[in-house]
């Protein structure tokens, strides 16, 4: 039997997008040197709600861009079939910049771990940062967020599963539980 | 997205390749393609891996390419040539293969004079199996170049027509872009004198799409894209072409022609070319040629393979 229950309605998604928007903005005493990088699928609208939710406050438009780490994962060995790809796209030079990862759920660290390498191959920014709709524990690597929407306890046993309207039509998260 | 079960081990021919597959390798090429526009062009998706690439037969571009396609993916990569191996000591193709199976190669990458070679390997060989070229049968990472790069100028590859005109007999990128070209919806026209046509009627039976005609003047108009293929001299010899002026006449993508197509159709060729034989140097390096972006193309098409092959 699975069982499913929402953690976050549509609206805590908003807020929480919203303060960590305001939580980079204070970080980074302005944001002229700040892109916003997600990590696809899901990382990706999430970084374009939190650069949106800036413009309004701050009248600012950070640079958003996109990083696909399928190349760069520990994992590929493991799993069947060679995982699709998706693109990356990251404008201006990162060289210099403050880069700030965005995932919809941080885990075992092992996709930021990707990502860090995935990013060196690409430019040396002067400051990495991290931030995560969802932290669920569980870590297996020395990885760490600096924005996190909502710390979420799960067993390993249980999933997170966030939706967002751009790729599944709604905002919710919901944990899924299967019970015996 | 495939499931491990439906995971492909090898790539010999497209002819077991569905439409799905096709645009799946395609979108991984696009990638690929970002990954060598890089300055940093390398990712580690295959370290620690072996490639042999294992050619029976000359070519530049194709070896380059499979090596170049492979090192950015951080594999280790061994090119061997027939020539000064143990093939010339009476080496059978399948202590070959064998031998380097027990050396640790992950993937063979392979070209062979004989139709037909890379499927008696891939039936001894525990690891991946990529065809670059194989007699007449196939040459299936070109033709998958060639429909990325028509997809990449065009935006489409349903309903636009090719004309693939020369050597059709002899030519294993026609049969491989004759199958990749129909899976995606293209008309294909093939245009060659009949004595270099081969088994047409067997042909049109096979793919739907597929039209023939022996009158390039009529066949190019309205075409999205022209392929010229290399015309061997050798076939001459043979009594196949009264003679190569003629043939250039009849057949050869010559200033004239150039001067009737539209200024977006596509002018392809696999290469090497003869130039002035098939193709002229006006309409080789005019601005309807992307003869240069398959050669690109084809780096990340290598690299796509590789990668779902053995990554």
């Amino acid at each position: 039997m699975k069982e499913r229950k929402q953690i976050l309605t549509a609206d805590d998604i908003r807020r929480a997008l919203v303060r960590i928007a305001h939580e980079i903005d204070e970080r980074n005493g302005g944001l002229q040197d700040v892109i916003l990088v997600g990590i696809p699928r899901r990382g990706v609208p999430i970084a374009e709600r939190i650069a949106s939710a800036i413009a309004d406050f701050e009248g600012v438009q950070v640079p958003v861009g996109q990083l696909d780490i399928t190349l760069y994962r520990d994992d590929l060995r493991m799993r069947g079939t060679a995982a699709q790809m998706h693109k990356t796209s990251i404008q201006p030079d990162i060289t210099g910049k403050t880069v700030v990862f965005v995932d919809d759920v941080l885990y075992t660290g092992r996709t930021v771990r990707a990502a860090l390498d995935a990013i060196a191959d690409l430019g040396r920014p002067s400051c990495i940062q991290l931030a995560v709709l969802i932290d669920r524990g569980h870590r297996e690597l020395p990885i760490r967020a600096d924005f996190v929407g909502k710390n979420v306890p799960t067993a390993r046993s249980e999933r997170v599963m966030v939706h967002l309207r751009e790729c599944d039509g709604a905002d919710e998260v919901l944990i899924e539980r299967t019970s015996k | 997205m495939t499931t491990d079960s439906q995971r492909r081990r090898h790539m010999i021919d497209l002819d077991d390749v569905d439409a799905e597959e096709i645009e799946e390798i395609l979108t991984t090429t696009e990638s690929m393609k970002e990954v060598l526009s890089r300055e940093m062009k390398q990712v580690p998706a295959l370290r620690g891996r072996n490639v042999v690439n294992m050619f029976f037969e000359d070519s530049t571009r194709t070896r380059i390419s499979f090596e170049l396609a492979a090192r950015a993916l951080s594999a280790n990569v061994v090119s061997f040539s027939a020539r000064g191996s143990s093939v010339e000591k009476g080496e059978s193709l399948i202590d070959t293969v064998r031998t380097l199976q027990s050396l640790g190669a992950d993937v063979v990458v392979m070209r062979h004079g004989e139709s037909g070679a890379p499927y008696l390997v891939a039936r001894h060989f525990h690891g991946s199996v990529i065809n670059a070229g194989d007699g007449r049968h196939a040459h299936p990472t070109q033709a998958l170049l060639d429909l990325f790069t028509i997809r990449e100028r065009l935006g489409q590859i349903r309903d636009i027509k090719v004309v693939i005109v020369g050597d059709i007999l002899h030519s294993r990128v026609a049969r491989s872009d004759i199958w990749g070209l129909t899976r995606m919806g293209a008309n294909v026209t093939l245009c060659a004198p009949p004595t270099l046509l081969g088994q047409h009627k067997y042909w049109l039976h096979t793919w739907p799409g597929l039209s023939i005609s022996h009158d390039l003047d009529a066949a190019i108009k309205g075409a999205d894209v022209v392929m010229a293929l290399r015309l061997q001299k050798e076939r001459m010899q043979a009594g196949l072409l009264p003679s190569l002026r003629e043939y250039t006449r009849a057949y050869g993508i010559t200033p004239e022609r150039l001067a009737q197509l539209d200024e977006r159709t596509l002018i392809m060729h696999p290469g090497p070319i003869n130039e002035g034989v098939e193709i002229s140097p006006e309409a080789a390096t005019s601005p309807n040629s992307v003869i240069e972006a398959q050669v690109t193309n084809g780096v990340a098409v290598r690299m796509a393979l590789l990668y779902r092959l053995a990554g």
